[in-house]
């Protein structure tokens, strides 16, 4: 019973985070129905930004983690301006090809600039974690927990209260209706894919201190939002923050129970499942955004 | 009566709280060319989409030959010979002419897959028959100068010519045209009836859905007229020109009153 | 590309290693045909039949590991004391085996292509590649783990009383891979060429028509998808035999990306397009090795790849064959077929 109280807390905390990466790619996927394969590479520049600016750049800590947002939201621009605006229009292979040449492009840049040696990034929490009873839970992943959530909430209200949030609805909607409604469809790709990045990089700069950095560690954590965004269902929001836990449940479960071995086939395996059975995701109700 | 080839029994198409249809109830007689028409919104491509096994009705059955088409995938209603056209995309294309038709002609090679790779003698005469046939096809649109152009730079009036000979090169019992003339100008359309009567003529029946009225009024055997989901008319052109309710429908009350004093 | 140019290009292969004596030059060739035949056995799939495996790589390690373990034999405890034991078997057995049972797992993957498409079926075949990647990595009892398989036998040929000719030699195994690579060419051409082949590209090209004339989407799927997985089970079989050593990184992603870089860059539904590409692909990291470190080569063939897509979309072959004058024109029968019809009515 202790070890499944365990578990259930280590879910919370990774079931953020991976919230945080699902929100990221079902909007991008669901607006602008591209297979983003940089996104990611965006969760490992999240964590690499973080080792820069904490390390290299020596800036405090809590002033690190929007600095490595921001840079993310940046590179997602850069990305969508010069690689996916001009191939608007054309098939989906083509346009999920460019992104994998751009992921290798990127992560062998990664492995070039930092090489293959894992990174880890300080924290200033101490090391002693908080027992609660049979649970404990370090002060960072706490921290981690918190800031997941603050995002997630921000996302939330993004997408829901503002202007630019109900152009984004519109757009997933409707693409040409959005565009004759005077919705510059272009920049709301443009802010769209940002935003998702972004998101992917926060992801990354929140675990990335809690494990250690290297220029792969972003594939695993891509099919993992991949497998959240068709638990959750194409551009749904909601259905994705659950999917995030539901995979963190079944890793934390399948990894203590089963085999610490298949851990990481978790998100896999659901992935088969859920498409295999129900494939439009646990939640079909996702025919808007948010 | 003989017993029809489509028989479209009580049919009925909810979509959530919206009915789109509700009690079609009609026949196409073997060999009879059938055109079912409406003002717009009146429910003909649902219709026509349950004629062709592409929705299932909520109420009711289409059978056609006697067989149900519930739960029927679309290349079993294919190969019931119950073939259909359609409006867009109507053609394959990235392929020649040629090609095209060629592909359609799927239900008449099947052969065995290792006969087919290893070239023996019976899949090279199956090939030379194929290519034959969509030849003769090719011919018989009046497309042969076209043969080798890619589908895709055809104009819409032969992109649907190619269609028709896609549609024929499946060997149907019966055909099925959506809006087979829309965009034709009149002597496209003149030569289109001309087809369609030749392949009524070698026995394939034929169901049309159609807005362009002087062309239903010249090719048909009967005229099904629908409005609100429901069929409102039933019977040759001539009847169907002057019934009342038809002229309401598309013309509203003022051309009842014209039609009356006409 | 028509018949003559196929045939100078098959005996200027033919006659490499006669004039190309650089042993480390020959490795590369012989490793990069086999990734040939892997590339030629997704362009089925990928080219022809418009479905993006992204897991083909599976279907490759499938095969080596297959024909690995058939040749090295196996005891694997099941339940307690309940174990499967398997004694080696000559590894021609092991190739063959190798290809049925990727051929099956092809056979999985097809039906389950039927419920999903586009960008899903990529994700799933993704998501397949990397259970069997952790399986080989996991099960260690069967593959040896990380600690790879090794000591795997080459391939001999020969008949039981005539006497066995082990396949040793870079100039034995250039030869074989060469022959198995034209034999998959063949097989692909003629499967295109076929009845089948046009259900496959009408399935392509538009499907909610296809469909309408009676293709039936599942039987057509399932069969590309098995012959493809075959394919790349052969040429994992053939790996297999010749680095002699197998760990789960034959399943790494990045080796798929090889094989369709090798195929978009070298011109998707074309036959030729895979050959070109991989030709290019597989030899070029020996060309750029002395002047780029590993981590620069992946940037430059990333970076080309995307150049590629922008500016040659169709690939290499597509766009140089007509202007060199190469393509089979398809037409051209249409015009023998009709001659023929007429002469038999007068």
């Amino acid at each position: 019973m202790d070890q499944l109280l365990q578990h259930l807390v280590n879910t919370l905390v990774l079931g953020g985070t991976y919230a945080l990466l699902g929100i990221g790619l079902t909007l991008i996927f669901g607006i602008m129905n591209v297979v983003n394969f940089t996104h990611g590479v965006l969760y490992t520049f999240g964590a690499y930004m973080m080792f820069i600016v904490v390390h290299q750049l020596g800036v405090n800590f809590f002033l690190a983690l929007p600095i490595a947002i921001v840079a993310g939201w940046l590179l997602g621009a850069a990305i969508e301006i010069l690689l996916l605006r001009p191939l608007r229009g054309s098939d989906i292979d083509t346009t999920m090809l460019v992104m994998i040449g751009a992921w290798i492009a990127m992560q062998s840049g990664a492995l070039w600039i930092w090489g293959g040696v894992a990174k880890s990034v300080n924290n200033p929490f101490p090391d002693a974690p908080l027992v609660l009873g049979p649970v404990s839970v370090s002060w960072l992943r706490l921290f981690v927990l918190a800031a997941a959530a603050l995002l997630i909430v921000i996302a939330y209200l993004l997408i829901n209260r503002t202007k630019l949030g109900k152009a984004m609805r519109a757009t997933f909607q409707d693409h040409d209706t959005a565009a004759l409604m005077g919705v510059n469809v272009s920049w709301i790709y443009t802010s769209t894919f940002a935003i998702g990045s972004s998101l992917a990089a926060a992801a990354g700069a929140l675990l990335g201190p809690v494990y250690v950095i290297f220029p792969q560690m972003g594939d695993l954590a891509a099919v993992k939002a991949f497998a959240i965004v068709i638990l959750g269902g194409l551009g749904n929001i909601t259905g994705a923050v659950i999917g995030g836990f539901i995979l963190a449940l079944a890793e934390e479960l399948g990894a203590g129970y089963v085999s610490s071995g298949y851990r990481d086939a978790m998100g896999f395996l659901i992935i088969i499942a859920v498409l295999i059975f129900k494939p439009t995701g646990l939640f079909a109700r996702a025919e808007r955004v948010g | 009566m003989a017993e029809p080839i489509l028989s479209v029994d009580h049919v009925g198409m909810q979509f959530g709280g919206l009915t789109a249809l509700s009690d079609l109830n009609f026949n196409v007689g073997e060999g009879e060319i059938l055109s079912l028409i409406g003002p717009n919104g009146a429910g003909k491509t649902t219709a026509f989409n349950l004629m062709t096994g592409f929705l299932t009705p909520t109420k009711g059955a289409v059978k056609f030959r006697g067989v149900a088409l519930r739960g029927l995938k679309s290349h079993e209603i294919a190969d019931l010979g119950l073939i259909r056209t359609f409006q867009r995309t109507s053609v394959f294309p990235r392929d020649t002419v040629f090609d095209n038709v060629l592909i359609g002609l799927h239900r008449q090679g099947k052969l065995g897959l290792v006969e087919s790779i290893l070239r023996l003698p019976r899949a090279r005469a199956s090939e030379r028959a194929q290519r034959e046939r969509a030849a003769e096809l090719v011919r018989w649109i009046g497309l042969e100068h076209r043969a080798n152009d890619l589908a895709g730079s055809l104009s819409y009036g032969e992109q649907r010519l190619v269609g028709v000979a896609l549609a024929l090169a499946a060997q149907p019992k019966m055909l099925l045209l959506d809006e087979p003339v829309s965009g034709m100008n009149a002597s496209e359309t003149h030569t289109f009836v001309q087809l369609i009567r030749t392949i009524r003529d070698r026995g394939v029946t034929i169901l049309l859905v159609e807005h362009d009225m002087p062309m239903v009024m010249e090719v048909s055997d009967r005229i099904v007229v629908l409005n609100y989901g429901r069929i409102i008319a039933e019977g040759t052109p001539e009847v169907i020109r002057n019934d009342p309710a038809v002229i309401e429908a598309y013309l509203g009350q003022s051309g009842k009153k014209a039609a009356a004093h006409a | 590309m028509n018949r003559l140019a196929t045939l100078i290009c098959l005996a200027a292969f033919i006659s490499v290693p006669l004039w190309l004596t650089d042993p480390y030059l020959l490795n590369a060739l012989i490793t990069t045909g086999i990734f040939i035949i892997g590339a030629m056995s997704l362009n089925l799939l990928l080219g022809f039949t418009g479905q993006l495996s992204l897991g083909h790589i599976a279907f490759f390690g499938i095969g080596a590991y297959v024909s690995a373990l058939t040749s090295l034999g196996f005891d694997v405890p099941i339940f307690g004391d309940f174990h499967i034991v398997h004694v080696p078997w000559p590894p021609i057995a092991g190739f063959v085996l190798a290809i049925v049972i990727a051929g099956f797992c092809g056979y999985l993957v097809g039906r389950l292509s039927f419920r999903v498409r586009g960008a899903y079926f990529v994700i799933v075949t993704i998501s397949f590649a990397e259970v069997v990647r952790l399986v080989a990595l996991n099960w260690v009892e069967l593959t040896q783990g990380p600690l790879a398989l090794t000591n795997i036998p080459s391939i001999s040929i020969g008949l039981p009383g005539l006497g066995y000719l082990v396949l040793k030699t870079k100039l034995q195994n250039y030869y074989l891979v060469l022959a198995v690579a034209a034999l998959s060419y063949l097989l692909i051409s003629r499967l295109v060429h076929s009845h089948y082949g046009r259900a496959m590209r009408g399935l392509m090209e538009n499907e909610t028509l296809a469909v309408a004339v009676g293709i039936d989407v599942t039987k057509t799927l399932t069969l590309a998808a098995v012959i493809s997985a075959g394919i790349a089970g052969a040429a994992g079989s053939l790996y297999a035999h010749y680095i002699r050593i197998i760990d789960p990184d034959v399943f790494a992603f990045i080796s798929t990306v090889t094989m369709v870089i090798m195929v978009v860059s070298g011109g998707k539904g074309s036959l030729a397009g895979p050959v070109i590409g991989g030709v290019i692909f597989g030899l070029l990291p020996v060309f750029l090795r002395p002047i780029m470190p590993p981590e620069a080569q992946w940037i430059t063939y990333g970076g080309v790849l995307i150049a590629i897509l922008f500016v040659l979309p169709r690939g290499i072959v597509p766009t140089l064959a007509p202007l060199l004058g190469l393509s089979r024109k398809q037409g051209d029968t249409a015009a023998k077929a009709a001659p023929l019809a007429v002469e038999e009515r007068a």
